[in-house]
């Protein structure tokens, strides 16, 4: 075992690990459950990031006409520019999603497993930007 | 939380009296405290929110005491959290987002532990309280946006404006992508807190038909079952999409998209 030549038992241990996971990830295939749940995910993600920005645009032309005394007219604007920040937000999340798409894509297509895009788990659903 | 006692006393009251709201009534423990005219009374909320603190900080504790090479049960599951998060912020955020790590790992943890706590009947789910989710999103945001300016300076207003748009543009493409940047803590808060809140009405509503129905109330009671299963996997799945959505935010006031 103390043999310099040979690798350690752990490390040797760590190599076989390696390899059982590699097996696994390429066998594991998630059922419909999976595919439901994720799709909800991503609807829900959407809907949230198209309010999220009509809520900042109008609370700010809102608040911003009682302070100036201009109302409606911010108001009305702050609407409009939320809109574009809603959009601007969806159009972000489907960049996302789609990288996210990509690389998983990749990654199934080097371990060799299914290439349903769906078919993953919510860990690499929720990507980088 | 659905407990199916709760929803057998609404139904004892008479009528179709459930009210799957209730669980997220907020009342003091131990009488009311005030400190310069704020109420700063000690809730059912942060007791719990100091249950998943201490839980969190016990399980961690207790599982990496044995600190042997080839870890038991309770020490794997330590080791899954950490390296769970650890490759997060690594994915995420890089290299650079090393020292941030305590912070990403105490956020995940106790989100973690308040969504699945919040699973046992009879306790309170904090996560499902809007005012708890923005407080830590509104944090992470403001926070984030000063390391921003730290890191970066004035150059970090270059965030707001497109590379290559023309210049003309930016009348309209500073205040949308103003409000895209401002909008960020709401969607980061909404998106647990709806998740979570959603789940626990919808096992009040399901308890309280178990109890209504009778004998035929062993549809409603798989049902949530199943939906007890279901919701166990948006806890600790919502958990994560918080702190990942953090590690976004932390990236892009170090790196700048």
């Amino acid at each position: 075992m103390d043999d310099p030549d040979k690798p350690s038992s752990l490390q040797d241990l760590d190599r076989r690990l390696k390899a059982v996971r590699e097996r696994r990830q390429g066998a594991s295939k998630p059922g419909r459950h999976a595919i439901s749940s994720r799709g909800m995910n991503v609807g829900f993600r959407i809907a949230v990031e198209l309010l999220a920005a009509l809520v900042v645009g109008v609370g700010l032309g809102v608040v911003l006409d009682r302070w100036l005394g201009t109302s409606p007219w911010l108001l009305i604007l702050g609407f409009f520019l939320g809109c574009g920040g809603a959009l601007n937000n969806v159009m972000r999340t489907a960049k996302e999603l789609e990288a996210a798409r990509r690389r998983e894509q990749a990654q199934q297509g080097k371990s060799g497993g299914a290439p349903d895009d769906r078919a993953a788990g919510p860990r690499q659903g929720e990507g980088s930007g | 939380m659905a407990s199916e006692t709760e929803g057998a006393e609404a139904h004892g009251e008479g009528g179709f009296a459930i009210d799957p709201m209730h669980q997220f009534e907020v009342h003091p423990i131990g009488g009311k405290i005030e400190i310069g005219g704020l109420d700063v009374s000690f809730t059912n909320s942060s007791l719990w929110m100091v249950i998943a603190a201490l839980a969190a900080t016990l399980l961690m504790t207790l599982a990496m005491r044995p600190r042997s090479l080839v870890p038991g049960r309770l020490q794997s599951v330590a080791e899954i959290f950490y390296e769970t998060v650890a490759n997060m912020v690594r994915d995420n955020v890089g290299t650079a987002g090393r020292q941030y790590f305590p912070f990403i790992f105490t956020l995940f943890m106790f989100l973690l532990f308040g969504n699945v706590l919040s699973l046992i009947p009879g306790s309170f789910s904090f996560t499902a309280h809007i005012v708890v989710t923005f407080a830590l999103a509104i944090v992470i945001f403001i926070f984030v946006t000063i390391l921003g300016f730290a890191i970066h300076g004035l150059h970090f207003l270059r965030m707001f404006f497109p590379h290559g748009a023309p210049t003309w543009t930016a009348v309209i493409l500073i205040p949308i992508e103003l409000i895209s940047y401002l909008s960020r803590p709401i969607s980061h808060s909404v998106r647990l807190f709806a998740n979570m809140t959603v789940g626990h009405v919808l096992f009040k509503v399901l308890a309280g038909f178990v109890v209504l129905m009778g004998i035929a109330g062993v549809a409603p009671f798989i049902m949530l079952v199943g939906i007890t299963a279901l919701e166990l996997l948006v806890a600790l799945l919502q958990a994560y999409v918080f702190t990942i959505l953090a590690c976004v935010y932390l990236n892009d006031a170090i790196h700048m998209h």
